[in-house]
């Protein structure tokens, strides 16, 4: 694997990783975002349904926490998970957890991490872990990680703690890797803890540095408990730390105008659960991320008129799996005798042949073809996103993207 | 053979090809949207959706027609909402043929409060519960609306498992409403309207009721009123006796029959047309259809059974995914349940397509026998209503 940044602006690096591990062919352009799938398998699509979309993100991500129960079968499968799911070619990240499921605290020890998949709980030992990762034979993977931090009222103990059980599970996945046959290409990805402790993030940032592993996650943001300007500072610090040939990834942040703030602290890489939390919902992302304007949308995006959808909108504080607005509620009554596309200018398969009247159908006879519809459009438009989102930074023009994003928050005085 | 008569209607049949030894046929139909090659098996969309695949999937996987319910499609998104949208066609941007039934049969089989007079059904909304009243008129008139290819007649639904006066009522009871509904149609020109035979179990009044209809000029018949639950020794002889006296030259729909070898002997038995919810139903409970019966792919057994559900089937599932993949994702994914839907959609479709095929080639005996005995070996022997069915058109199994 190996990063190449072409361009830094303002703290955003733009770049592009390649040979990302068997797959010598793939790019994976920064900043940029990895499949997000259920199992294995992006959700609600087929093969096919999954390639009406354009421009795929060359990474997919696995967990353990949807995989570990299938540990015996992959074990016997022998040829990997990417085998075992019906895509040899594409390239696996495989995390802990599904940025998608919050799971409960109060688990993890000094010895064991748990994730909880269908079946309930399943606790591991760094042997376990590794023996799991070599049955799915990831190209890169998280090494194990206590990030149990991140409800509010954390003690600076328990940071600690979870910083030093970090650290010491990742010396012994790194130790344990160089004994397993079906590891040794695969790519350790340092976990970065110390929730809100400025003084923990840098330690656990500096000192996973040290240690040889290819890229680094930034794990305890997910949770939305700190304020914005905290998290710009925490990230900014980490970023100090570590090398610059290295991919920063960051769990658990996909709104579009969150993606921006740490894509200008220095953040390479997403996930993408976001667009499959808008589908859960029966939503469809309908935010405008074309920085290119012409001038006369400019004047009906500054009076927030373009998005009538957004509008309307309940403007309320916007909470984990809650509607943002950056996307329309399809299950509104309005759109009932609605005969356009989801978006007029999108060019999913969705877009291009249903209209939001028929989805619309979907959601209220509760039929399944309205989760594929949506999981197809919204992934399409939020790959799109990062598309823009790197073009501006190509451009020079990443302040008229975060304008025009800023802009199409809903109207809520404490925000503007 | 052909159109010779003078048509008002949408469809032509043309006979391709007889078994020379069964009532097997192999027609091809011309309806508005595209030929329709039968003997043919319809998937249900019931919602103007077929289960989580797209219209695109269903195109590639060589489907012709497909069906949409009236019932739920006029309750929600309501005939006027699709007519706006150019018909169920437009709403769901299906580009090839679909048959709508005619609503009173999920009547009286959802709505425990359903009443039936000359006039129509009578029910209440189990949305906001108003009273409707369902005229073979207003089913019509909703048919229209929607635009289908082929619409059916409202019929007058007794169980299929009741005898007495009442089953001869409603026989002609729906004869009157086939008068009713030819009458409503407005689009003979392009929307076929079928008639429905009735007569419950009662050969006497099955053949009242064939005779009556066949004197009307409808576009083609579908057999009704079986299928619900009655012996298999009464249905395949209700069946038979049916395709008797129906004209040569039109298409006939045995409805909601879908399970494999009641397709197969039913084909023997001169029919065309099937249509049933089992295939895409059981395949959202995990059940995938294979030549040797079902496999439950929820169950443990397949968690390491690493080959496709059918190693000889060509659908996009069994050309990527093994057993154990979709056991593994089916709790986590509703894609497990694409993926065999797909497939079970394909293994119907492909099943009909090598029916059809030894039909023109003149070996349709011999595939009944390789497909019975695929089917039932090692499984006690072939049911009886079975052997017997085929008897009667000349198909001995071993
Ligand atoms: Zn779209
Ligand atoms: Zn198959």
């Amino acid at each position: 694997m190996k990063l190449d940044i072409s361009k830094v602006v303002n703290g955003c690096r733009l770049g592009s990783i390649r040979h990302l591990g068997k797959n010598a062919d793939q790019v994976l352009d920064v900043p940029g975002c990895i499949l997000y799938t259920r199992c294995g398998a992006a959700p609600h699509l087929t093969q096919e349904t999954l390639e009406t979309i354009e421009k795929m993100p060359a990474v997919t991500q696995v967990t353990l926490s949807t995989l570990a129960e299938h540990q015996e079968v992959l074990e016997d499968y022998k040829a990997g998970a990417a085998s075992f799911l019906g895509v040899p070619n594409s390239v696996l990240y495989c995390s802990l957890h599904d940025p998608a499921s919050p799971f409960p605290t109060g688990f993890m020890t000094n010895k064991t991490v748990s994730v909880w998949g269908s079946g309930g709980r399943i606790e591991m030992t760094p042997s376990k872990f590794m023996a799991l990762q070599a049955a799915v034979k990831p190209d890169w993977f998280q090494s194990m990680a206590d990030g149990d931090t991140s409800g509010q009222h954390t003690s600076w103990k328990r940071v600690r703690k979870s910083v030093d059980r970090t650290l010491v599970f990742l010396d012994e996945c790194l130790k344990l890797q160089k004994e397993s046959p079906n590891l040794k290409n695969s790519q350790v990805f340092g976990v970065v803890e110390g929730a809100d402790v400025l003084e923990e993030r840098v330690r656990s940032a500096q000192e996973t540095a040290k240690r040889p592993v290819a890229g680094f996650v930034l794990d305890g943001f997910q949770n939305h408990t700190m304020s914005k300007e905290l998290q710009s500072k925490l990230i900014s610090a980490i970023m100090a730390e570590l090398p610059d040939d290295k991919p920063r990834l960051i769990q658990g942040i996909g709104r579009p105008d969150d993606v921006l703030d740490c894509v200008e602290a220095g953040v390479d890489l997403f996930e993408s659960f976001f667009p499959y939390q808008v589908t859960e919902r029966g939503c469809a992302l309908s935010f405008n991320y074309s920085y290119q304007i012409d001038p006369e949308t400019e004047v009906l995006i500054k009076n927030n008129i373009v998005n009538d959808e957004v509008a309307g909108e309940s403007c309320t504080e916007v909470l984990e799996g809650q509607m943002t607005s950056f996307e329309m509620d399809l299950k509104d009554k309005r759109y009932c005798d609605d005969f356009s596309p989801l978006l007029h200018d999108c060019s999913c398969y969705c877009c291009r042949n249903h209209t939001r009247a028929y989805i619309h159908h979907l959601l209220i006879t509760n039929e399944l073809l309205s989760g594929v519809l949506l999981m197809i459009h919204n992934f399409h438009h939020y790959f799109g996103f990062f598309r823009s989102l790197r073009q501006a930074l190509q451009d020079g023009h990443l302040d008229k993207l975060k304008q025009h994003l800023v802009g199409q928050r809903c109207l809520d005085p404490q925000k503007t | 053979m052909g159109s010779h008569t003078e048509r008002t209607s949408a469809l032509v049949l043309r006979v391709v090809a007889e078994c020379p030894v069964s009532k097997a046929r192999a027609c091809e139909l011309s309806l508005p949207h595209g030929p329709v090659h039968t003997p043919v098996f319809m998937p249900v969309g019931t919602q103007g959706t077929l289960k989580g695949i797209t219209v695109d999937q269903l195109e590639a996987l060589g489907c012709e027609i497909c069906l949409g319910n009236t019932y739920h499609l006029g309750m929600r998104p309501g005939p006027e909402l699709i007519k706006k949208a150019n018909g169920l066609h437009g709403f769901m941007n299906w580009k090839r043929n679909l048959l709508t039934d005619s609503g009173g049969f999920q009547m009286v089989s959802l709505i425990e409060l359903s009443e039936v007079t000359e006039e129509g059904v009578k029910f209440r909304s189990p949305y906001d519960g108003k009273e409707i009243l369902l005229t073979p008129e207003e089913s019509i008139n909703i048919q229209n609306a929607l635009g289908s290819d082929i619409m059916m007649q409202l019929d007058d639904v007794v169980s299929s498992t009741i005898s007495g006066p009442r089953v001869e009522e409603a026989m002609h009871r729906s004869i009157r409403w086939l008068d009713r509904c030819i009458k409503a149609n407005k689009n003979p020109e392009r929307q076929n309207l079928f008639a429905i035979i009735q007569g419950g179990l009662n050969p006497e009044l099955r053949k009242k009721c064939l005779e009556e209809m066949t004197k009307r000029d409808v576009p083609g018949f579908a057999i009704g009123g079986l299928s619900g639950g009655e012996e298999k020794d009464h249905f395949w002889k209700m069946v038979t006796l049916s395709t008797d006296d129906l004209p040569r030259d039109k298409p006939r729909y045995l409805m909601g029959v879908g399970y494999a070898t009641d397709l197969v002997v039913c084909v023997a038995l001169g029919c065309d047309m099937f249509d049933c919810v089992f295939p895409t139903r059981t395949a959202r409970f995990g059940t995938a259809l294979v030549p040797w019966g079902s496999l439950q792919l929820r169950h443990k057994q397949f968690a390491k059974d690493f080959q496709p559900i059918d190693p000889n089937c060509e659908c996009a599932t069994c050309k990527r995914y093994s057993r154990a993949f979709i056991h593994a994702i089916f709790k986590t994914n509703t894609a497990a349940m694409h993926h065999i839907t797909i497939h079970n959609i394909a293994y119907q479709l492909t099943l009909m397509r090598l029916v059809r095929q030894s039909i023109v080639e003149k070996r349709f005996p011999d595939f009944v026998r390789s497909f019975m005995s695929r089917m039932y070996s090692g499984k006690g022997g072939y049911p009886e209503w079975a052997v017997e069915a085929l008897a009667s058109v000349n198909i001995a199994l071993e």
